[in-house]
């Protein structure tokens, strides 16, 4: 009897109720770093405005918000799809990098050449990155080990074996010693549009968001993940095989990821060098908690993110703030978030207290 | 030969070994903490600072663990009244630890201060082998000895200790039995993290006296994981962060004697045997009795 | 004799629902006061009152004389006023020891552990309980657990004991022992709320009863006022007792055969153990026994949930030991799972999604590896049509629904593959009269069809009603065979506390 009176309260805050937190979350974070910023010497309202005349007051600035939309499109996807099955991917970075060292390979060490170049970059991308997810995915399938701790270790040892391979063996020779390789050929490079760095990286990352969906939402595969998130007990004791769909899940998961390493290097970079991808696959993660279950709005959140992000680029030129600053507030945004997330259901808890009484 | 290795597997040792403690009575209370790295972060800048600005080391890590104290604050409000997601919260907190000590010790870069030094115990520093490595060390690590024995009394000797393990395991148990479950865990999360922040604390006033950005460089997330190797024991906790202190010493003991080991391959041996022993450890949860807080992570 | 503790016009609802509507009780010291009534009658609720779980809408509570007002069960506590609930608030992880002591009141912080010690071993001899301070709770049995909540009452000095069914999970042995050590403390001038509905228990030890049904309490008996007939008529409000007509006798083939099976939980202890049992075709077999006998592992071995140690499982003679939960089902053995919500039900996806939980790959359902959205939506207007599911709004998550329809669902989704075996885990637990019944229905109409079903339950009275025969089982053993028609209760009794029938 207590179950229908719980479930009046949630429909009350509905959709709507959600975004309106979303919302209310982000304005909260911004105030409160505007006292981060006041404190560390900066003007928070003029730096905020100079967050949106970067981001979105011209059109280079809009192309280069799409930019960094693109890598945090496609890591936010990946982790999100391992959120539908209650699996926590936090290494996205480091299947980030993965994917972009495989590709690397592919563009300047396997001789493939011509139309094929690109294909295969992004297929060597796709099994690297789900190949250095699956890791994680065999311990936590086979032995419930926590995924949340390998994942994240294996971030450190993704970058350092990408760093080992840009000071040693990869290393351009005529790159005056610098820790970076050779360029890509143009047949290793995505195209540019507008006159502007936008690539066809950011095309590839709405089709995967539209894989995502059909894959979730139409297929019988995605019917099980669902069902396993929601209840695992109830997904075992309908015979489906959990320990292989949390191994196949956190594959893919790790798999999308390496197709933004790929992009990064095709459509951006065009070489492999430190410190390509600043964070995308923790800002990934507020990516899959904001949007929860949908893919679209993953996209959505993933503009709203690269706003920021490309704002807080400007940031560090003009004020000398620390990339890491985006951290911060990215941080408060999740406190926030998780906040608001309470005053929607605070009536819901209380009668679940009660019906646990 | 041993003798130095030893003493250098104890001074990395200890940071995580703090950090690791603080870990285990976060969880002990059935509160899951992935802030580590940034409290270590929050805690090693304003020991720092807190140094630099007082010139006393004590008044440092009274800072460290004011500030960690504080800032697990956060995690406690949002996961023990707010009932929000742990996971994400504790994330959060990392995130937010890393941004705000880059944003915040722009200002001291570069800036040093004169370090904990050593005090050796008279006749125990004499020992062959460990004399040195246990008992000729500086006041931080002397703490921490005490800590782990003071942790494992408190737990299992003290009411208090008896109360907040059975919220950990079934706050409705020990509601039921009048104990007033939120203020504990709130409580635990918070002095569990201000323990986290000495743990930074550490590295910034012992190991390195100085700040470098980001200079926990994934110690906190070792931490997370030693927790589960520890099996929630003090002593245990002890074992392996000492444990992970010896392949950091080896490891930089390697790259001192220039082998043809690429740096880069020889950082990653911490990392790659957290996850080793990550797994036997889990694996050897499951196979005995499990010491883990039976609620751990549950809102 | 004067009242302890008085409820006037209490009054409880929660949104939509009247839980409690003006209901009065009273209890004198030094005697036992039973609450009978059926679920759902509000005794929970009640009691949750009366502990200060719930503050009631309106009504007043008077302790000797005085109003009070709990605002938490620490209030209540504070009085004296203690209670064992059904699900017991132990730590698994702790020692019986640690167990009492957090339960204690007023221990200094660094506490005197010989001293408490030996206090808490004085309590459980005085009532000769056979408990071990430094045993982990967990490996006590559910029995042993009851006793340890027991002794923290009284090691508190509560005056008021309030215990929610507490020989649901008794051997009627314990109950014996239960009920004299209740006498005991009786003698001892406390008084003591008793919550049951097995007549036999009420009627021996009960000093007067007050028998709440729908949220309202009907009357109050004093003892010497009530037989076992009054009290079933005043709870169910019938005189008779619905009797179920048997079904078509069965045929003699076997459809189902376990072989000297064994099951080991996680720790390593037997579930299961050289357990065989033969099942035929159109039967209904009940199993009895006491909760916690290796019920569930024995439903979760023949559904393919648990590893099989030793022993065989032979469906229409097919060994099926070591096949899993899907192939268990392609077999065609159902299961009605325990825990309805726990395992039976993925809560966040529709009903539609739920009732091709098993079945989704089936071609029905799909067009390749795309789900067929049509045949699914059909197939559950179907369902939901035969099986008088109330549906909610399309599309809302399956949780929403009460118990008793969610309950329909998993038998609708069960039943829809005409499966040659159902297994059924307390199918009626926590269902009001009406959905039980249609669960027995259900079960009933199955056999006329020639399915066979292994009913496990704890109600003596369903499988009294509804089953062909009934195996007794203990500690995961087979006791034996009764015939429902001419076995006595007693005798069920006995065997379920191990004895084997001579």
């Amino acid at each position: 009897m207590n179950l229908q009176f719980r479930v009046e309260k949630r429909e009350q805050g509905g959709p709507l109720f959600r975004i309106l937190a979303i919302i209310a979350s982000i304005l909260i974070a911004l105030f409160v770093a505007g006292f981060l910023l006041l404190a560390a010497g900066v003007d928070p309202a003029a730096a905020y405005l100079e967050i949106l005349r970067e981001a979105l007051g011209s059109s280079y600035g809009i192309s280069e918000t799409l930019v960094k939309t693109t890598p945090l499109i496609i890591t936010g996807l990946a982790v999100s799809v391992a959120f539908r099955m209650q699996i926590w991917n936090i290494g996205a970075e480091g299947q980030l990098y993965m994917g972009a060292c495989a590709a690397t390979w592919v563009a300047l060490f396997s001789g493939v050449q011509g139309s094929l170049t690109l294909p295969a970059m992004f297929v060597a991308a796709f099994i690297a990155g789900g190949l250095w997810a699956s890791v994680a995915g065999l311990l936590r399938a086979r032995w419930q080990v926590n995924e949340v701790i390998v994942t994240l270790l294996m971030n450190y040892i993704a970058i350092l074996l990408t760093d080992y391979l840009i000071f040693g063996p990869w290393k351009n020779p005529d790159g005056f010693n610098f820790p970076i390789t050779a360029q890509f050929s143009q047949a290793a490079r995505f195209s540019e549009y507008f006159d502007s760095r936008l690539h066809s990286g950011f095309f590839l990352a709405l089709f995967c968001a539209l894989a995502i969906y059909l894959l979730m939402e139409r297929t019988i595969w995605g019917f099980q993940v669902k069902a396993i998130g929601s209840n695992p007990a109830a997904a075992r004791y309908a015979g489906m095989k959990t320990g292989l769909a949390i191994f196949l899940v956190l594959t893919l998961s790790g798999a999308i990821a390496g197709i933004a390493g790929f992009s990064e290097v095709a459509g951006l970079q065009h070489r492999l060098q430190h410190g390509l991808a600043p964070g995308y696959g923790y800002t990934a993660i507020i990516i899959a908690w904001l949007a929860r279950r949908s893919a679209l709005g993953v996209v959505i959140v993933s503009f709203l993110l690269g706003v920021l992000l490309v704002g807080g680029d400007s940031l560090q030129l003009s004020w000398q703030l620390p990339v890491a600053f985006a951290y911060a507030f990215q941080g408060l945004i999740l406190f926030f978030l998780l906040a608001s997330d309470f005053f929607i259901n605070f009536r819901l808890r209380r009668i679940t207290e009660e019906t646990d009484g | 030969m041993v003798e130095i290795l030893l003493d250098a597997t104890v001074r990395a040792g200890t940071p995580i070994l703090f950090a690791t403690l603080g870990a285990i009575i976060n969880e002990r209370a059935g509160i899951i903490n992935l802030g580590i790295e940034g409290l270590m972060l929050i805690g090693a800048l304003s020991g720092f600072a807190a140094t630099l600005a007082s010139g006393s080391l004590l008044l440092g890590v009274f800072a460290a663990f004011a500030a960690a104290f504080a800032a697990g604050c956060i995690h406690a409000f949002i996961c023990v009244q707010l009932r929000g997601n742990q996971i994400v919260s504790g994330l959060a907190l990392t995130m937010f630890g890393i941004g705000v000590t880059a944003l915040f010790g722009r200002g001291v870069v570069g800036q040093t201060i004169d370090g904990f030094e050593r005090h050796a115990v008279p006749l125990l520093s004499q020992l062959p082998l460990v004399g040195k490595a246990f008992f000729q060390q500086d006041w931080l690590i002397y703490f921490s000895f005490l800590l782990v024995f003071k942790i494992w009394f408190f737990f299992y000797r003290t009411r208090w200790g008896l109360e907040l393990r059975t919220i950990g395991e079934n706050p409705a148990a020990a509601d039921a039995c009048g104990i007033q479950v939120n203020r504990y865990r709130f409580l635990a999360v918070a002095c569990g993290s201000g323990f986290v922040g000495i743990g930074g604390a550490y590295l910034s006033l012992a190991s390195t006296p100085m700040w470098i950005e980001n200079m926990s460089a994934g110690r906190g997330w070792i931490a997370v994981a030693l927790v589960i190797f520890a099996s929630w024991s003090s002593f245990r906790a002890l074992f392996g962060a000492y444990l992970f202190g010896g392949i950091t010493a080896m490891q930089l003991r390697f790259q001192a004697m220039g082998t043809s080991v690429s740096a880069h391959i020889l950082q990653m041996l911490p990392y790659v045997f957290t996850i080793i022993v990550l797994v036997i450890s889990t694996l050897r949860l499951q196979k005995g009795a499990s010491q883990q807080p039976g609620n751990l992570g549950q809102p | 004799m004067p009242d302890l503790l008085q409820l006037t016009h209490i009054r409880k609802t929660f949104p939509g629902v009247v839980a409690l509507d003006d209901v009065s009780f009273s209890i004198s010291a030094g005697e036992i006061h039973t609450l009978l009534g059926e679920n759902g009658a509000g005794k929970s609720t009640l009691m949750n009152v009366l502990t200060g779980f719930y503050a009631p809408d309106c009504g007043s509570l008077q302790f000797e004389g005085q109003a009070v007002h709990f605002s938490s069960p620490r209030d209540s506590l504070a009085l004296g006023i203690g209670m064992v609930h059904q699900h017991f608030m132990l730590v698994a992880a702790h020692s019986v020891f640690e167990n009492i002591l957090i339960a204690l009141q007023g221990i200094p912080l660094l506490f005197p552990r010989q001293q408490l010690r030996t206090r808490i071993q004085q309590t459980i001899e005085e009532f000769s309980l056979d408990l071990e301070l430094d045993t982990p709770v967990w490996k006590l049995s559910i029995g042993a657990q009851q006793w340890i909540e027991l002794i923290k009452l009284l090691m508190r000095d509560c005056r008021l004991l309030i215990l929610d069914e507490p020989t649901a999970v008794l051997t009627p042995q314990e109950t014996d022992k239960l009920f004299s050590v209740l006498q005991r403390l009786k003698q001892q001038g406390k008084s003591i709320i008793f919550i049951s509905h097995k007549m036999r228990e009420v009627m021996e030890i009960s000093d007067r009863v007050t028998i709440l049904k729908k949220g309202c309490s009907i009357t109050t008996l004093e003892q010497g006022d009530f037989d076992q007939h009054k009290l079933a008529t005043l709870m169910i409000g019938s005189d008779r007792i619905p009797e179920w007509q048997k079904s078509l006798p069965f045929s003699d083939e076997i459809v189902l055969e376990i072989e000297n099976l064994a099951v080991r939980n996680d720790r390593g202890l037997a579930d299961l153990d050289n357990f065989s049992l033969q099942l035929k075709k159109g039967e209904i077999l009940g199993i009895a026994g006491i909760a916690g006998n290796g019920q569930k592992a024995l439903a979760e071995a023949l559904t393919g949930l648990v590893r099989v140690d030793s022993g065989r499982v032979l469906a229409a003679g097919v060994d099926i030991t070591r096949s899993c939960a899907r192939n268990s089902y392609i077999a065609g053995i159902a299961h009605i799972p325990e825990d309805r919500k726990a395992i039976g039900i993925v809560p966040d996806l529709t009903l539609d999604e739920n009732l091709i939980l098993k079945n989704f790959r089936t071609k029905r359902f799909r067009h390749g590896i795309f789900q067929n959205r049509s045949a699914i939506r059909k197939n559950a207007a179907e369902k939901i049509d035969q099986f008088a599911i109330k549906a909610g709004p399309q599309g809302s998550p399956v949780r929403l629904l009460s118990g008793g329809n969610i309950q329909k669902v998993i038998i609708a989704r069960e039943l829809s593959e005409q499966p040659a075996v159902l297994v059924a885990l307390y199918p009626t637990r926590g269902l009001d009269i009406g959905s039980a019944e249609y669960v027995h229905k259900v079960i009933a109409d199955g056999a006329s069809r020639g399915m066979s079903t292994i009913m496990i339950s704890e109600d003596l009275d369903e499988l009294y009603k509804i089953c062909d025969r009934i195996a007794v089982i203990f500690r995961g053993r087979l006791i034996g065979y009764v015939d429902p028609t001419n076995a006595s209760r007693e005798q069920i009794g006995l065997m379920m506390s191990g004895e084997v029938p001579a």
